[in-house]
């Protein structure tokens, strides 16, 4: 997630559509993990479909034209591109900062070498759990040992590490443990960021859902080593929007900050937005970045404000939250265009309410039930 | 010792062509920096201390109140660990 911050004065620009900051690049939907709390879409992107090395070059040009500084390269697992090292390049020789997020399968010493040569500039690490078996219960896959060795080698190359948890059911009572795993592995800054229900999070949703207690006990974990880490690392909370009873700014406003570049071309202000019906996404072999960012329909539908109806319409939060997510009003409602019904002020916050409070089996989950990701044929 | 301000590995700074801003630019935060203060990183070296930066930008800047300002501003950067 990109924060810019910023003061009052200094950047003036005309009014209108400001330029993105930050691009992320969904380079494959391929992984060697199966994560049953993946935000990918269900309907991944099959390999064949993926842009060109040549393609993600245009893209980066593109993008640091219109105003990115920032790339995050994701995917699913973008170790799984062969030319990554071309594709940093680029970005890199673009002018844009680049983290590689990655599962660490796949990561070796003379990859990484040549991704820094490259210009890579950080390293985040994905981590399931502090426990090995745990952990790869979670990914579906053995993973914990080569997460073990990427962080290593994260290290030695002097990149700068952060690792980020997705937090559940499964993992929340080990918060203590996951940051005591970070500083072990000399991580700068451990995301710890409760699940957002998209994709195959979303249809797993009964089995990854946290109790009450359990996010109450994990945040004064988090508070706890808040004063102790002060300085050493830096240590993020990304709230459990269902629980708290708010809506999160998500991605800092519908094409306000950034975008997101799927492993086919296909650009969304979000990467959970595959989801929308009728967005028409556009796509970087058909259209110029900057059309896309200003002028397509898909950029321009939650753009703002006009789209809002009560209560955002009227409610002082929301040039702060700007409504909330359009991907959870449209997945738990029907209907993209309503407050999100994370927020306790949605007409519709019942609905999440009974997901939360819904009587479920005591004691964290052994063997939960999870809908492992799949790639399609 | 005497502190010689670096940027930390994590931070890159740069220009913005399109913005006409300098920014400082992290795994997860762009910070735009306002004023002449991109004209204060570009003197962390690591090789210049705080008094070599001072003096260089008081030379530039006569009569402005460099002497005060300049060491407060690193230490709020460095407190947040963008220098070190
Ligand atoms: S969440 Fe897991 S399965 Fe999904 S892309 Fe990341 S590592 Fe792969
Ligand atoms: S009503 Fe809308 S703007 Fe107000 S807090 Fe809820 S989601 Fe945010």
């Amino acid at each position: 997630m990109t924060e810019v911050v910023t003061g009052v004065s200094g950047v003036t620009r005309d009014s209108g559509v400001q330029p993105p900051w930050a691009l992320l690049a969904e380079l494959s939907h391929g992984c060697p993990l199966h994560c049953a709390y993946c935000s990918n879409p269900t309907e991944l992107v099959g390999r064949s479909e993926e842009l060109t090395t040549a393609q993600w070059a245009e893209v980066f040009r593109q993008a640091a034209d219109l105003g990115v500084v920032q790339s995050h390269l994701s995917g699913g697992e973008p170790l799984l591109r062969r030319d990554l090292t071309g594709i940093v390049a680029a970005a890199d020789g673009a002018g844009i900062h680049t983290q590689l997020v990655t599962s660490g399968v796949g990561l070796h010493e003379k990859r990484l070498a040549a991704l820094t040569a490259a210009g890579l500039r950080s390293v985040q690490l994905s981590v399931q759990h502090a426990d090995p078996r745990a952990s790869e219960l979670i990914a579906g896959a053995r993973s914990f040992a080569a997460k073990e060795r990427a962080a290593r080698l994260v290290r030695d190359a002097e990149l700068p590490l952060g690792l980020n948890v997705v937090l559940h059911r499964a993992n929340l009572d080990a918060v203590d443990d996951l940051v005591e795993l970070g500083l072990a592995w000399g991580a700068e800054r451990i995301e710890l960021a409760n699940t957002q229900f998209y994709g195959w999070a979303l249809r797993n949703r009964e089995a990854l859902m946290p109790d009450r207690e359990q996010i109450a006990r994990a945040r004064e974990g988090v508070e706890r080593w808040r004063g102790r880490l002060a300085g050493r690392m830096e240590l993020v909370w990304v709230v459990p929007d269902y629980i708290d009873g708010t809506a999160k700014p998500c991605m800092g406003g519908w094409g306000a900050l950034s975008l997101t570049v799927a492993p086919d071309g296909t650009v969304y202000p979000c990467p959970a937005a595959a989801a929308l019906p009728g967005l028409d996404a556009p796509n970087v072999k058909d259209h110029r970045l900057e059309w896309i960012w200003r002028e397509s329909k898909t950029f321009n539908l939650y753009r703002g404000e006009e789209w809002m109806g009560d209560p955002c319409r009227g409610c002082e939060l929301r040039t702060k939250d700007f409504g909330g997510c359009r991907c959870q009003a449209y997945a738990l409602t029907g209907d993209a265009t309503r407050t999100d019904p994370a927020c306790h002020l949605s007409p519709d916050h019942a609905l999440v309410r009974d997901l939360v409070d819904r009587p479920r089996l005591p004691g964290p989950m052994v063997a939960p039930a999870y809908a492992y990701r799949k790639e399609g044929p | 010792m005497t502190w010689r301000p670096v940027l930390s590995r994590s931070v890159v700074f740069r220009h913005d062509r399109v913005r006409g801003a300098d920014l400082l630019v992290l795994p997860e935060r762009v910070v735009v920096l306002q004023g002449n203060a991109g004209s204060i990183v570009r003197l962390c070296d690591g090789v210049r201390d705080v008094d070599a930066i001072v003096a260089e930008l008081a030379e530039r800047h006569p009569g402005a109140p460099v002497a005060e300002e300049v060491p407060v501003f690193l230490g709020r950067l460095r407190k947040e660990g963008w220098l070190k």
